[in-house]
């Protein structure tokens, strides 16, 4: 039995640690470690709920918007404001363009280098691999020249120590790409490298800048005046309309296409991977306004024991559904720490118990994360583009069910494929192509919005805070690209009173609950052959086929205490 | 290693005549302009690539997005031809102990000759408990990456001035860089800063070889020696007295001035209004939201946002403005006086300054 520690995580936004036992070359157990906190939502009391977009946006800079989104989606719950079907359209556009922004940059720059042997690239004919690449896409830029001149790139790049990609698992026997797919795919790491500066163009020209654009309590705060030189203007609209098309070819003709040949050489990774059999989706693109859930283009709802002949009803306000635990978490709980608690009644006291740094291992350790963990009706669930997919799926949507048919035909596995590591990363590609149509579908209708000069961006109602009741509660739920995120308000006299966030990583990445059950990211590595414990490049497709919102690293450590690696910084 | 810029530029297939083009733009990115580019050719034709190690403490990860958007030198230029970025836990491809080999291999064969770029703030309560990497606390590694740095550029707010998790009440002892590490820190403040200001003030370090001219606070002047409001298009709307009074009002349409919205344009010192973001596309005034004065330390307890400013120093008009403007709490009148103070003084310092730091070589 060997207990192989990962830490720092790489490739993922934050602080990471996971350590899994193995035995016999299969992981039988496995502990995942947030190791970094803020404490943000202990800034947040006392403040301006209207500045809490701005203070909560900084959650993340990768996913940036998602928790601007939920937390004005949260005040204006709490202080009844219905936002202009203009803003919507314009937070829905912002909203799917970050889908397509995200996942690409997560498929190619983060999740790539588990699949694609950037040094066997060299051994590639860049001729076959134009020929392999214009078999089935479109994109201009395959050519023999432009992979051979990406070929030379690497080739010195090599020469020179590899820079990033130094000391990567180059040549483990688990990378089962031809030469021709990782040239193809390392060229378009770079293409995409260069293109995601322009999709988020979009984000700047209603939001100012990206990342971090602004939001606002009540709409957006942009304004549209095709006459005023200041304002969303034609030039403004016609740039973004460029960005859309661009974003659509570059999806359609480099993502997708991409996604399926490497795919098509990891079929064996819908073995594993699994984890969890229960999927929580809150839904999200809402086309009606935010209080009609049934207007979504994606579900709200549960799917549990991958039983998707019903979607269980989720109401995020019921004190008995949500809850968080901190059996295994580094804070203590006023009424004990076995206990779960909804979010309006959150406690944030912090307290670590784990070792002394520096130390080798949380081996030991009853608690050893700084992620609470979150329990739907006392189920453990997985969030993200799978969970999200499935849900729609189950409960009837068209563009969704057509989608999933089409792809799995092409692949050429059942339904039952999704339920794992490979399925969970190509649902992320499937939930791109789908925020890619909306995107298309919100800039169409936000133009018919503007013909009719139907551009209201902004209800005031409720903006001064003497309009507001001495106590007000509210709950802004969202679908980030990496799934379920909710922000929980409590408003005492025009300041926040109480201010509690769940998001994605913590539903998937969370420690074991009082009642020992395992999150997403534990349960998924359990069964997983391990080739080298040397080089886990199984655990890091799986732990990256989640798209993880921490940052980490791993080392290889035995249960006797022994270091199979000695790290120094001397 | 071992190889200058340029030829491993050319080793790379590129042509003399993209090697200058290339040399153009990191001329202009460093602020150097057409008269510099002979200076930048001639340091990339003898330069080494330095090796690069980019830490992340406490942070969002939003300075390493912004860097990658950044417009000249390209990314990929950046990233794979200037300099040897060895260590970055969001992009590389080694994960746990072969990540850190590539940290302490890099500080090993380049010891005095690498550059630390930091992003996030350091957690110094309870033993540094707050942020732990691979089981040590992100201030032991700090220390130990400094140590045998040859410059240090702290990456936005979180490691210029602590941001977001140093507002109060800082429950984890956030501290900014500059307050650990015994050597000179450049700041880059911003939330974050603003991606051809970050490729600039990288590009004025290898290129030049020496730090740029920094302010009082560290920051390079030539980026942060004006005032938001200064520089903003919509000054001439503010000097004529024409106001936001409610967000998409008529004259949020015709781009009036945001200063009643709760604008900190004016007690900002960035280069929004003259860089802008994303390539020139737009930046937050621009689309109608007031500056929120994301590069000043401390802005996160200088609101609330939408608060407008009690006075700010400068100009007559303001009491003009303040006349016609809603009441104003008396906490943000003593912040911003405060702030006016310190704003003033640094004025006057940032010159001496200037010539001094012009001298020193790394």
């Amino acid at each position: 039995m060997t207990r192989v520690v990962v830490d720092p995580v790489t490739r993922i936004e934050g602080h990471l640690r996971i350590e899994a036992v193995i035995e016999n070359g299969v992981i039988t157990d496995a502990f995942s470690a947030g190791t970094m906190i803020r404490g943000l939502e202990k800034i947040l009391i006392g403040r301006d709920p209207r500045d809490a977009w701005a203070i909560t946006e900084r959650v993340c800079g990768v996913c940036t918007t998602v928790h601007a989104l939920a937390s004005v989606r949260a005040v204006e719950d709490a202080l009844g404001v219905e936002v202009p079907p203009t803003a919507e359209l314009i937070r829905n556009i912002m909203m799917a363009t970050l889908y397509v922004q995200d996942h690409v940059v997560h498929f190619y720059h983060l999740h790539a280098l588990d699949w694609v042997d950037i040094v066997n690239a060299l051994k590639a004919d860049p001729k076959k691999a134009a020929e392999l690449a214009s078999s089935y896409s479109k994109w201009d830029k395959n050519t023999a020249s432009y992979f051979s001149a990406v070929q030379d790139k690497i080739k010195a790049f090599a020469a020179s120590g590899l820079g990033i990609f130094a000391n990567g698992y180059w040549g483990h026997s688990a990378y089962k790409l031809p030469p021709e797919v990782n040239l193809i795919a390392v060229a378009h790491y770079l293409d995409a490298l260069e293109w995601q500066k322009d999709i988020v163009k979009i984000h700047a020209v209603f939001g100012g800048k990206n990342p971090h654009p602004n939001y606002l309590v009540g709409g957006v705060p942009c304004s549209i005046d095709v006459n005023e030189v200041a304002a969303i203007n034609t030039e403004r609209l016609g740039l973004v309309s460029r960005l859309i098309s661009q974003a659509d070819e570059f999806v359609n003709e480099v993502y997708i296409p991409d996604l399926l040949t490497v795919a098509s050489f990891y079929k064996d990774w819908a073995k594993w991977g699994g984890g969890l059999s229960n999927y929580l989706s809150y839904g999200e693109y809402p086309t009606k306004g935010y209080s009609q859930v049934e207007s979504f283009k994606y579900a709200r709802g549960a799917v549990l024991n991958r039983d998707l002949s019903t979607v269980h009803p989720v109401n995020p306000r019921d004190s008995q559904e949500i809850k968080e635990y901190i059996a295994h978490s580094w804070y203590s709980y006023e009424g004990g720490d076995s206990a779960g608690i909804h979010p309006w009644s959150g406690e944030t006291k912090i307290s670590y118990t784990g070792p002394k740094p520096p130390f080798e291992t949380l081996e030991g350790y009853e608690k050893y994360s700084f992620l609470k963990t979150p329990r739907w009706k006392d189920n453990a669930m997985e969030v993200g583009p799978l969970a999200r997919l499935i849900v729609s799926y189950a409960a009837g949507h068209n563009d969704v069910k057509e989608l999933v048919g089409q792809t799995l035909g092409k692949l050429g596995v059942p339904l039952g494929a999704l339920f794992s590591t490979l399925g969970r990363t190509a649902a992320r590609g499937l939930d791109a192509a789908l925020a890619m149509i909306w995107l298309k579908d919100f800039f169409a209708q936000l133009m018919e919005r503007v013909k009719i000069n139907e551009v209201s961006t902004f209800n005031n109602e409720r903006w001064d805070p003497k309009t507001w009741p001495a106590d007000a509660e509210g709950v802004g739920l969202a679908e980030a690209p990496r799934g379920a995120l909710a922000h929980w308000i409590k408003i005492h006299n025009g300041k926040i009173d109480n201010y509690q966030l769940v998001v994605p990583t913590t539903w998937n990445g969370s420690p074991r609950d009082a009642r020992q059950q395992r999150s997403s990211f534990e349960q998924s590595l359990i069964g997983t052959p391990v080739a080298n414990i040397e080089q886990p490049v199984e655990i890091l497709r799986t732990i990256h086929s989640f798209d993880p919102c921490l940052a980490c690293a791993v080392h290889l450590y035995d249960p006797q205490g022994r270091h199979l690696h000695k790290v120094s910084f001397e | 290693m071992g190889q200058s810029i340029w030829q491993s530029m050319e080793k790379k297939g590129y042509s003399r005549r993209d090697f200058l083009q290339f040399c153009a733009a990191a001329a202009t990115a460093a602020g150097l302009g057409q008269t510099g580019v002979a200076q930048v050719v001639s340091a990339f034709e003898k330069k080494e690539k330095p090796a690069v190690i980019w830490m992340h403490f406490q942070e969002c990860t939003c300075c390493s997005e912004s860097f990658i958007r950044a417009s000249h030198p390209i990314v990929v230029d950046a990233l794979l031809d200037v300099m040897d970025l060895n260590y970055t836990e969001t992009l590389m491809a080694a994960s746990g102990f072969q990540a850190e080999k590539s940290l302490s291999d890099t500080i090993a064969n380049n010891k005095g000759k690498y550059i630390v770029l930091v992003e996030g703030a350091v957690p110094t309560k309870d033993g540094g408990v707050y942020c732990m990497i691979g089981g040590k606390t992100a201030e032991s590694i700090l220390q130990t990456v400094a140590a045998d740095a040859a410059a240090v550029i702290a990456w936005g707010s979180c490691a210029s001035n602590g941001c977001v998790q140093a507002a109060k009440p800082n429950p984890t002892g956030a501290t900014p860089i500059h307050k650990l590490v015994n050597k000179p820190v450049i700041n880059v403040p911003g939330c974050p800063p603003i991606a051809d200001v970050m490729m600039a003030v990288v590009t004025h370090l290898l290129v030049l070889g020496k730090m740029p001219a920094l302010d009082s606070q560290g920051r390079p002047k030539e980026f942060y020696g004006r005032r938001v409001h200064d520089t903003c298009y919509r000054r001439p709307n503010y000097d004529a007295g024409l106001f936001v009074e409610s967000f998409d009002d008529e004259n949020a349409r015709k781009g009036y001035c945001l200063y009643k919205m709760g604008c900190r344009g004016p007690v900002t010192y960035n280069a929004c209004s003259v860089v802008k973001w994303n390539e020139g596309t737009s930046y937050p005034i621009q689309s109608g939201h007031g500056c929120i004065g994301c590069s000043e330390e401390g802005f996160w307890d200088n609101g609330p946002f939408y608060q407008h400013l009690a006075s700010f120093p400068g100009f007559g008009i303001e009491s003009t403005a303040d006349s016609v403007g809603t009441v104003v709490g008396a906490t943000t009148l003593a912040g911003v006086a405060a702030h006016a103070v310190v704003t003033n003084i640094r004025k006057h310092k940032v010159i001496a300054e200037v010539h001094a730091d012009d001298q020193e070589e790394l």
